[in-house]
């Protein structure tokens, strides 16, 4: 068997019908908002960075993230933080307390809560 | 300690010091968007304010913990990525985050004053 399949059993595969469920859907959400929070926070720290040198290049780097496109991004980033955050907090929960099973119902509060989250954002926001 | 136990269980120490980070993160958003986001506006909270320094730099550390744990995690399941380098990899971007990071911090805490 090939490096590449080693968790996947001679003969057997992993279809669709194992993926398509609410907790392997959290899983991707988890997944998927962490990877962008992760390549996002590089740039998050270089426009901060640029503070070093004052408000003027501060405020200049800012101009640039009043575009219709830049605050949509922001929009989505702030959403997904809120679901990296409440689904992080799901998997601790079942990690260190003791609750069983998928806990469809903090599932729920996810997808609630960033949904929550990322509107008291947008309303916010003063374009 | 295993290392594969050792890097689990730093990412579920800096989850938790996360988990209180990013719920203050995430208010602060929602409060200073409000009226429109000003670079003076930001160094005037921050600047010398060493409680907020202190906060920020928490959130730093713990974030470049907790993100090259989750992206070892990606290279080993989605990549195939789980060599030697995979590990030096991670602890590359873990430490090149933190500096990136505090520097910032730094900027807006002790930088030029606005």
């Amino acid at each position: 068997m090939s490096k590449r399949h080693r968790a996947v059993m001679p003969g057997r595969k992993l279809d669709f019908r194992a993926r398509n469920h609410p907790a392997w859907w959290a899983f991707l959400v988890h997944r998927v908002s962490g990877l962008a929070l992760a390549f996002f926070l590089p740039a998050h720290f270089w426009a901060l960075g640029t503070a070093l040198h004052g408000a003027a290049p501060f405020d200049s780097f800012l101009a640039v993230t009043r575009a219709p496109g830049f605050v949509f991004a922001e929009w989505g980033l702030v959403t997904l933080l809120a679901a990296h955050l409440i689904g992080g907090v799901r998997v601790l929960l079942i990690e260190f307390r003791p609750w069983s099973g998928l806990r469809k119902d903090l599932i729920a509060a996810t997808a609630g809560g960033a949904f929550v989250i990322g509107m008291a954002f947008a309303l916010s926001l003063t374009l | 300690m295993n290392v594969t136990l050792n890097a689990w269980w730093l990412q579920r120490m800096s989850a938790m010091v996360l988990t209180l980070c990013v719920a203050v993160h995430l208010a602060t958003m929602i409060w200073v968007v409000h009226g429109g986001l000003r670079a003076a506006d930001v160094i005037a909270r921050l600047h010398g304010n060493l409680a907020w320094g202190a906060f920020y730099a928490v959130f730093v550390i713990a974030a470049s913990v907790h993100v090259p744990v989750g992206l070892r995690r990606i290279a080993d399941e989605w990549l195939n990525w789980r060599d030697a380098w995979a590990g030096r990899a991670s602890v590359i971007i873990g430490t090149a985050l933190a500096l990136a990071g505090l520097r910032a911090v730094y900027a807006l805490v002790a930088g030029t004053p606005a």
